[in-house]
């Protein structure tokens, strides 16, 4: 990864400079409750949509997707097109009564009118698992950032990120949120349409075949030490390393070079074209060495650029159900999820009535939605720039961005950390939240004035940011982009059937909501504890001993919650109905 | 308490609650639309991927379209809603109608 840049540095300090300025400047402005934890929802609602693109884009979307597009292809954009999809969920069933019926908190909107402990309770131990869930990929994003760009080791970067968004969220909470996310949101649609204009610009370049027909390998000996392609990792410029991959072997019509690409002519060109990917493999020797494989497979462009190439997604055109299943699982939950996270959704509260609402949903939609589209533009020139590090699929934007000079990459580099900030900051004021209007105000009937609980929200906060550094450093390994529809999915579960029947049936009672909520949670956690892809990613057993039949709980867990839910409702007192249109 | 243009809180509210069934019959049904077109994306990828793979247009596959158009699609759908929304219902007109629409509803 070479040695740390001067630049770099400079230019991620500026960022980091700038937030944390900014920061404290609106924590000066900042005396109430509401203003700490709604930012006194006087914020106009083209700030408000532009930080939702700044919330919601996280390290998942930016680093996670880009690096599985780069990797595999054309299956990375379909978490992009899931993504997007939730928002319409938002737009057209939640926003506006959201704004109506809430204040603080997520819970505000299910309790409106029942006035129970017991919702309060469920709902913020929901935004509680949900906003962790979501934060370990966020962590993790941070620790990747920080290993090329200033050299540190991972848990460096987990730990910074942890310490500047808890003083960001101490400062001024939602206010001083908001404007991160708002600075972050259109820089990093800003920066990544310019990276879109240059990989069009750069067109395609092949190279030799012989350059890339050499596997490569890591061997981790018994002994604690790495040999990387057979030299001795020592930490030194010239001990061991991987090549950079992302080679274009053949272009159309033989051509060696392509030149600057319209923005359709890129994928047309892309689809006649031969790319080498690579392929893993892990194998353990008898002496204990454990070596990683990665081999060079030239693949047609065609084939790339359609579902199923991603060793999770491949069996979408296998003929067993169960991965089928887990794919419809999965996009499920990206399209319920988005309207069921708490860091989300308290967004609607920042904003000063339900017109501003929607109008600021329209903004996010317009401006996530653009840099969705640009995701592809970036994932394929990442695949095809000769940059990549074949151990990390989170650095192909970065690394991307290197391969057109230092400048963009410490600026790309920067954005993306200021993503972690953005959503780390949105996570730990939903958190924070739950925490003191939820649980400690609702539920415990603590009497505290509006300084007691910003002071009780600020200690929340640091909590918070110091289960997320250690969860960030735990799950180092993890894909962001994975982790993030896990999250999707115990949101989804455990919030959506709650916020919809609570919306739009009349016959919900309390208790059916708290159940609903507890279910919901409850079982989502469950199966994914259970799950293949915990067996083998974070137990070290093998996949095909799970005891569940697929990873993603959505398809099951979401109904699951409804089912509750209206089971619950018919089989309790109705007491103080629900109305949709209160 | 009725404000200067004689209108009273009631019918505020009522003129309120109106515009949010409107906007909600309105976001129901669009919601729908984009649900429909959605699910037959993902049960194309899930259960006839080979499909994805024909050209449809511009050379591009229909993996490629037909999720690019998911994408601006959602946004067309936001900014229609957004503009059946943008006027807000008169309170004397609800006023005027309080009866009629109680029955309706």
């Amino acid at each position: 990864m070479g040695g740390t840049s001067i630049l770099a540095i400079s230019v991620f300090a500026f960022f980091v400079a700038v937030t944390l300025g900014l920061s404290f400047y609106l924590g000066s402005r900042t005396r109430s409750a509401h203003s700490y934890f709604a930012a006194g929802g006087q914020i106009h609602w083209f700030v408000n949509g532009v930080a939702f693109a700044g919330d919601y884009l996280s390290a998942a979307s930016f680093l996670g997707i880009c690096g599985m597009i780069a990797f595999f292809g054309y299956d990375g954009f379909l978490y992009s097109i899931g993504y997007l999809a939730g928002w319409v969920v938002a737009l057209f069933v939640v926003a506006e009564p959201m704004r109506r019926l809430g204040k603080y908190t997520f819970a505000d909107a299910l309790d409106a009118k029942f006035h129970s402990r017991g919702i309060k309770l469920a709902a913020a131990i929901s935004t509680l698992v949900v906003s962790i869930f979501y934060l370990i990929p966020q962590m993790v994003g941070a620790g990747a950032l920080i290993q090329p760009l200033l050299n540190l080791p991972h848990w460096v970067g987990v730990v910074a990120v942890g310490a500047v968004v808890v003083v960001i969220v101490m400062t001024a909470g939602m206010a001083s949120t908001t404007y991160v996310q708002f600075l972050k949101g259109g820089l990093l649609v800003l920066f990544s349409f310019i990276l879109s204009l240059l990989i069009l610009n750069r067109g395609f370049k092949t190279v030799e075949p012989e350059s890339v027909s050499q596997p490569q390998t890591i061997a981790k000996l018994a002994d604690g030490k790495t040999m990387i392609n057979g030299v001795l990792k020592d930490g030194t410029p010239n001990g061991g390393k991987l090549r950079p991959a992302g080679e274009v072997l053949k272009l159309p019509n033989g051509e060696k070079e392509t030149g600057p690409l319209g923005p359709i002519e890129f994928f047309q060109v892309f689809r006649e074209s031969k790319i080498v990917l690579w392929k893993t493999t892990n194998t353990t020797e008898k002496d204990g060495t454990k070596v990683t494989t990665y081999t060079p497979t030239p693949t047609d462009g065609v084939d790339i650029l359609r579902p199923g190439q991603a060793p999770i997604f491949q069996g979408i055109r296998g003929k067993s159900l169960a991965p089928k299943i887990d794919f419809l699982s999965l996009m499920l939950a990206l399209f319920c999820g988005t309207a069921s996270l708490p860091h989300i959704l308290i967004r609607y509260y920042t904003v000063k009535d339900e017109a501003a609402a929607r109008k600021s949903t329209v903004v996010g939609i317009a401006t996530i939605g653009f840099f969705y589209v640009l995701t592809l533009y970036i994932g394929i020139g990442a695949m095809t720039s000769g940059a990549l590090d074949l151990t990390d699929t989170n650095m192909a934007a970065p690394l991307l961005a290197k391969s057109f000079g230092e400048l963009l990459f410490a600026i790309i580099s920067a954005i993306a950390f200021t993503t972690v900030l953005g959503t780390v900051s949105g996570l730990i004021v939903a958190a924070s939240g739950a925490v003191v209007h939820d649980v400690c105000t609702s539920y415990l009937q603590w009497k505290l004035n509006d300084h007691e609980k910003v002071r009780l929200g600020k200690i929340s906060a640091v909590g918070v940011g110091i289960i997320a550094i250690v969860l960030g450093i735990l799950f180092q390994k993890m894909n962001v982009s994975f982790l993030v529809g896990w999250a999707f999915s115990v949101a989804a579960s455990a919030n959506l059937p709650s916020l919809v029947m609570r919306l739009f049936w009349k016959g919900t009672t309390r208790q059916g909501i708290t159940a609903s909520i507890i279910v919901g949670m409850a079982s989502a956690l469950i199966w994914i504890l259970l799950s293949g892809e915990s067996y083998s990613k974070i137990y070290g057993l093998k996949a095909e001993d799970a005891i569940v039949p697929f990873s993603q709980p959505g398809i099951v867990t979401i109904p699951l919650g409804f089912l509750v839910l209206i089971l619950v409702s018919l089989a309790t007192p109705h007491g103080r109905a629900s109305d949709s249109n209160e | 308490m009725v404000d200067l243009s004689g209108h009273s809180a009631e019918d505020r509210q009522f003129s309120s609650k109106r515009e949010s069934q409107r906007n909600a019959r309105y976001g129901g049904i669009l919601f729908l639309i984009y649900l429909v077109v959605y699910a037959i994306f993902v049960g194309l990828n899930t259960f006839m991927p080979e499909i994805m793979d024909r050209v449809p247009f511009a050379g591009l596959n229909l993996a490629i379209v037909y999720g690019v158009g998911l994408i601006v699609f959602a946004l067309i759908l936001a900014l229609v809603y957004s503009w059946l929304c943008r006027v807000s219902i008169p309170h004397s007109v609800e006023g005027d109608s309080k009866s009629a629409t109680g029955k309706e509803d």
